[in-house]
């Protein structure tokens, strides 16, 4: 009796592995990973490319940048989501293509008069140089920086094109693009930066140096703070994975980015 | 073949028992391995006594967030200890036993609430007024000492009503034939005996905000500045190990570890005292 059983449960085992084994087979996997700020793009094209591409399965991962230049080196991932301004330079060996542009906004609350600032300003603000909204033409009231935390993608971007920031320890860091337009949503005197896809009627983007955070603006390179996004892969990439890239870049793959919130690559 | 069920359970059910104790000793030596070097390799003065947080530029000094931390915790405790030990009082000692097993498993039910429920009121609601009647930016050492003062309640409550519970119905007896009023027999008998499992529920909850992370993270501020007023903004250990963990590589990684240690240390140390507390009160008996 309890032979019989063992035998049924190894048989029954047994099966269910080769099931699994073999579904894997069937389908290509291609592993993303990388920018959090791209990362809900990413999901939507893979979405949308395994739609008409059953024979592909894509898996999207978060993690930052930096992860997704290291995965990718090291073969965990196939394609690595990068927005710097910047690459480093271990990141030189890997094939590199543009897929997207994404504006750096500088939001306020919209009960905040100021609708301008200099890139001087911003950066004079963000030193904890400037401390009081009157000092660049607004109320007397303090002002609270709202920033991202250290290693951040869309905060190195924003340090590295402003340069010389040397962040004040006054102030407040938040974990996401999301919580930093809560943050400044509720705070009648707060200032912080988020990706131009989440400007919102709850927050108001600033122009920068005279041009408005518009993607008109953001195309014809009058708004200077724009990070590329960069996706990256092995010079021997898999067909399928080339093949996944040639989507992205192709007008179906760019309509969907632009449709959700990014500038076009070109 | 003989079916011997007795012994195949015993075996597995130990299995299982050593399994937790050995994740419990890998992630003891997984911790330490990454983080202890780190720590000599700065220097221990520079990194826990150092004000300058900076992983880009090789600066790691977590003073700012030790403080945070104490602050807050014991901020916590000034709310929550209090009310979760008048409240086991009120409950053990002046509401009848029917409606303490309503009460009670409802105080159980707060412990239940995820702590991202917990930031997001904090946040919408209590940042909010903080800002507008006290000034500042709302997100604040304040506004977390409260938020974790309300989630201790339930470890305070639960384990100060059990102490409370044990403590012989004829001690209760001698102090009102003595001619004590109830109160008077509460605070000079009762709070007296339990006092080890009372102690021993508020050094427990004390373990707990040390190491709440959501909810600090939603409602603290996470500014790695030293603060000089309860409505200033911090950053506590945990958050900052959750905060930077994304994103850091290299040292800052090892920096991150090693700020784990520092908890794991303060964390050790507490249950160590609640588990003496808790002990000694058995002893008693």
């Amino acid at each position: 009796m309890w032979n019989k059983i063992q035998t049924i449960c190894v048989v029954a085992g047994l099966g269910t592995l080769t099931l699994v084994a073999g579904c894997g087979k069937a389908r290509e996997g291609i592993t993303m990973a990388g920018s959090t700020a791209f990362l809900p793009f990413a999901e939507k094209l893979a979405d949308q490319y395994m739609m008409t591409h059953p024979e592909v399965s894509i898996t999207v991962q978060g993690g930052g940048s930096a992860l997704g230049i290291q995965t990718t080196l090291s073969g965990t991932a196939q394609i690595g989501m990068a927005d710097l301004v910047k690459l480093p330079s271990e990141a030189d060996a890997l094939k590199s293509v543009i897929v997207a542009r994404d504006g750096i906004a500088i939001v306020v609350n919209p009960v905040n008069p100021l609708t301008a600032l200099t890139m001087d300003q911003i950066r004079d603000i963000f030193n904890g140089k400037i401390r009081n909204w009157k000092d660049v033409g607004g109320t007397d009231h303090p002002i609270a920086v709202v920033s991202r935390e250290a290693g951040s993608g869309t905060r190195s971007s924003f340090e590295q094109i402003l340069g010389n920031v040397a962040l004040t320890d006054n102030a407040l860091i938040q974990n996401a693009n999301g919580t930093v337009r809560e943050t400044v949503a509720k705070d009648a005197n707060a200032i912080g930066y988020v990706s131009h896809g989440l400007i919102s009627e709850r927050i108001k983007a600033l122009a920068v140096d005279g041009s408005p955070c518009t993607e008109e603006a953001i195309m014809a390179g009058a708004y200077k703070l724009v990070r590329p996004i960069f996706l990256l892969s092995k010079a021997g990439a898999r067909p399928a994975c080339n093949a996944f890239l040639e989507y992205i870049l192709s007008p179906d793959g760019q309509e969907l980015v632009h449709k959700n919130g990014l500038i076009r690559a070109k | 073949m003989k079916f011997n069920g007795e012994k195949i359970a015993k075996y597995s059910l130990m299995l299982v028992a050593f399994s937790a104790l050995a994740s419990l000793l890998l992630i003891a030596v997984f911790i330490l391995k990454e983080g202890v070097p780190f720590m000599f390799k700065m220097g221990l003065r520079d990194f826990l006594f150092s004000s300058n947080w900076n992983p880009q530029a090789g600066k790691f000094g977590i003073y700012p967030m030790i403080v945070a931390s104490l602050y807050v915790t014991f901020g916590a405790m000034i709310i929550g200890a209090p009310l979760g030990v008048a409240g086991a009082i009120f409950l053990n000692e002046f509401v009848p036993k029917p409606v303490m097993r309503v009460i009670k498993p409802m105080i159980e039910l707060l412990a239940g609430i995820p702590s991202v429920v917990f930031g997001f009121l904090g946040v919408m609601v209590l940042a909010p007024i903080i800002r507008s009647t006290m000034g500042g930016p709302g997100l604040s050492v304040l506004a977390a000492a409260v938020i974790l003062g309300i989630m201790v309640l339930p470890t305070v409550i639960s384990i100060s009503t059990d102490a409370i519970a044990a403590v012989p119905n004829s001690y209760r007896e001698g102090a009102l034939a003595l001619g004590a009023t109830r109160w008077q027999s509460v605070h000079m008998v009762i709070i007296k005996a339990a006092r080890s499992g009372i102690i021993a529920s508020i050094i427990l909850a004390m373990g707990r905000a040390l190491g709440e992370t959501m909810a600090v993270i939603m409602v603290a501020g996470n500014t790695v500045k030293i603060p000089h007023a309860v409505t200033d903004p911090v950053r506590t250990l945990t958050a900052n190990i959750a905060l930077e963990m994304a994103n850091a590589t290299g040292l800052a990684r090892e920096a991150l570890f090693a700020t784990g240690v520092v908890l794991f240390v303060v964390i050790m140390i507490l249950n160590a005292i609640a588990l003496s507390a808790i002990k000694s009160r058995v002893h008693k008996k």
